[in-house]
């Protein structure tokens, strides 16, 4: 290489002596590998009749609200809200994906983190948002008490079905379920 | 170490076996390519770059030094800890809060005659392209996966087709207790960094459920306390890993729930090395490791022997967990790869066209041919066709002029289509005047 880059080095003295102004061009602006990554996830987002999003900057599509609205389920009724951030390090690193309501579900907490696998330990660079978000209308249609967050809530799903749905009715109302109130959701 | 003089009389012999390596061709000298009487000239003008100044950057700037660069810039926007000082041996006690790049050269510097070292106590994003370009060889050891992909994506949007001297190679060295690699990559000929990027093992993360209702080891106590404790209860508004409060705080905790669950082995050392995500590092591995590098460095330079990187191997894997095993392949370059992949095409368009032009452009393009074409600048979202509501947010842009949106001739565009599931296009607008 050390012999190109001598030739070469004679060869540019000449090129810039003849263009002069070529250097100064302005700085182009580039399209970073995340948000080229993003804007593939999103174009290809298959969302049907129970999601929608909300951009509060359409400019910045890393950051963005998903709403879900099961159409079946024990969750049947109630609207839930996530909030998605995506660091520059997508899709190196999942979506930071938090709950924005106060639910009561066995995966998800009271701060509103969410026990998905593919948002924390399982996540790879192959998976995609819409990976994502069908993980995430799962948990609406399958409660899983093996994998607790709330351990309360995973000990009724457990325990005693029928008192576990009438629980997360009484959730989504806004009511109170063993001494936590929980925010209402219904639509 | 008491005495960093050195010995006179060794002077004139220290080059002397270097010498025969870089000025005599060997068995696999490519005859082409190797000037013998050049060498020594052409490496002392050159210019090196070292990324970090840390356990690699100490191995890197001496190794290099003692190579036969004279020309060699370093950069590192930290200082020196005290915990550094077992294996990054150009710092002293008394150097501890002083810019290790500083330290670094000076150390060098006085160490080994005749060679210039000048030190950047600065983050790698604070230059821009046109510094980038005064080198002609970039050598990384970096703790962190962000600032390869920058400086990685910095060098392969650096090349320019029709200019030799934009192609940057980057030796990229790395070690992780007692493996490493050192991969060399040629910006756009070669698989680069963002190519590669699942050669890096995932840092292995606990299930959120494990933490919050059965822990079974310390690290999960620790983990807990960090994750959802920490939020509960917000002793302090933002945790300072380097704030031995702090770090106190999450002990307590952790020790808490360790022993509410009969788990031993929670210490203060194991929270700080779970929180900052510490894991030990080797001075042997490092050594081996910026000694590969550096002999990638002196065969480039000098051409005495094949380096890694063309036409086969670029990817040395080092292990010496079980004794020491090496291996040596060639990574492929991947079609998809968001940052060497494609490079950006030029798109001739005119400022006056309106959005739905460019959009409907896109269809007739031969290359192209895209039926649902969603486009975005940076910072900017021109019309995406999906998900719905963004479709209804961007879709007043496709009335509005190329020029109205704020484009700028020679700024990059991405274009997707989910008709091409693994394709990204990525074009220059070209204004016509």
């Amino acid at each position: 290489m050390l012999k190109i880059w001598s030739m070469k080095k004679e060869q540019q003295k000449a090129e810039n002596a003849a263009e002069g102004t070529a250097a100064t061009a302005p700085k182009k602006k580039k399209v970073t590998a995340a948000q080229l990554r993003v804007q593939k996830d999103l174009s290809e987002l298959s969302l049907g009749s129970t999601m929608s999003t909300e951009f509060p900057d359409p400019d910045n599509i890393l950051s963005f609200i998903l709403y879900i609205e099961p159409d079946e389920g024990m969750y049947k009724g109630g609207r839930f809200s996530f909030s998605f951030n995506i660091t520059p390090s997508f899709p190196h690193e999942p979506p930071k994906v938090l709950c924005r309501e106060k639910i009561y579900h066995p995966n998800i907490d009271l701060e509103g983190k969410v026990c998905l696998n593919i948002l924390r330990e399982d996540w790879k660079p192959v998976l995609n948002l819409n990976a994502v978000i069908v993980g995430l209308q799962f948990l609406f249609l399958e409660p899983n008490a093996s994998d607790p967050l709330n351990k309360e809530a995973a000990e009724d799903l457990r325990n005693h079905r029928e008192g576990f749905k009438r629980n997360v009715r009484q959730a989504m109302q806004g009511g109170n379920v063993r001494g936590e109130t929980y925010q209402r959701v219904l639509v | 170490m008491a005495s960093s003089e050195v010995h006179p009389g060794s002077e004139p012999s220290r080059w002397a076996y270097l010498d025969r390596v870089r000025t005599r061709p060997g068995p696999f000298t490519n005859p082409d390519m190797f000037n013998a009487e050049g060498v020594v000239a052409a490496m002392e003008k050159m210019k090196v770059l070292v990324i970090g100044a840390g356990g690699l950057g100490c191995e890197l700037l001496k190794n290099l030094a003692l190579s036969g660069f004279k020309n060699i810039h370093v950069i590192d926007m930290d200082t020196i800890d005290i915990s550094n000082l077992n294996r990054q041996f150009l710092f002293r006690q008394a150097d501890v809060g002083s810019s290790k790049a500083e330290v670094a050269a000076r150390f060098v510097e006085k160490r080994v005659k005749g060679v210039k070292i000048t030190p950047h106590n600065n983050k790698i994003q604070d230059f821009d392209e046109d510094f980038y370009m005064q080198f002609q060889l970039v050598v990384c050891g970096l703790d962190s996966i962000e600032a390869r992909r920058w400086i990685n994506a910095t060098l392969v949007n650096m090349v320019d087709e029709d200019v030799e001297d934009s192609y940057k190679p980057l030796i990229d060295g790395g070690t992780e207790g007692f493996k490493g690699q050192a991969r060399v990559i040629i910006p756009t000929v070669t698989s680069c960094i963002e190519c590669q990027l699942d050669m890096h093992a995932p840092r292995a993360a606990v299930p959120l459920c494990t933490l919050a209702s059965i822990p079974r080891q310390p690290e999960h106590c620790i983990e807990w306390a960090h994750v959802i404790a920490w939020d509960q209860e917000k002793p302090f508004p933002q945790l300072d890993k380097d704030d031995p409060e702090h770090i106190t705080w999450l002990y307590q905790k952790a020790l808490l729930r360790a022993r509410e669950f009969n788990i031993p082995g929670v210490t203060y050392s194991l929270t700080q090395g779970v929180v900052k995500n510490i894991i030990p590092a080797i001075a042997a591995t490092n050594s081996v490791i910026a000694a590969a590098c550096c002999n990638e460095a002196l065969k480039i330079a000098s051409n005495c022997a094949p380096f890694l990187g063309l036409p086969d191997d670029n990817y040395m894997m080092y292990s010496g967990n079980d004794s020491i095993y090496t291996y040596t392949f060639r990574h492929e370059k991947k079609d998809d790869c968001p940052v060497c992949g494609q490079l950006a095409r030029d798109l001739p368009v005119d400022p006056a066209w309106t959005l739905r032009e460019l959009v409907d452009s896109f269809a007739a393009r031969p290359e192209a041919q895209l039926k649902k074409p969603s486009v975005r600048g940076e910072g900017k979202t021109l019309y995406m066709q999906s998900p719905a509501s963004l479709e209804a947010q961007t879709r007043p842009n496709l009335d509005k002029t190329l020029a109205e949106l704020g484009l700028e001739d020679g700024q990059e565009i991405g274009v997707t289509d989910p008709a091409f599931a693994t394709v990204v296009f990525k074009f220059r607008l070209r204004f016509k005047q």
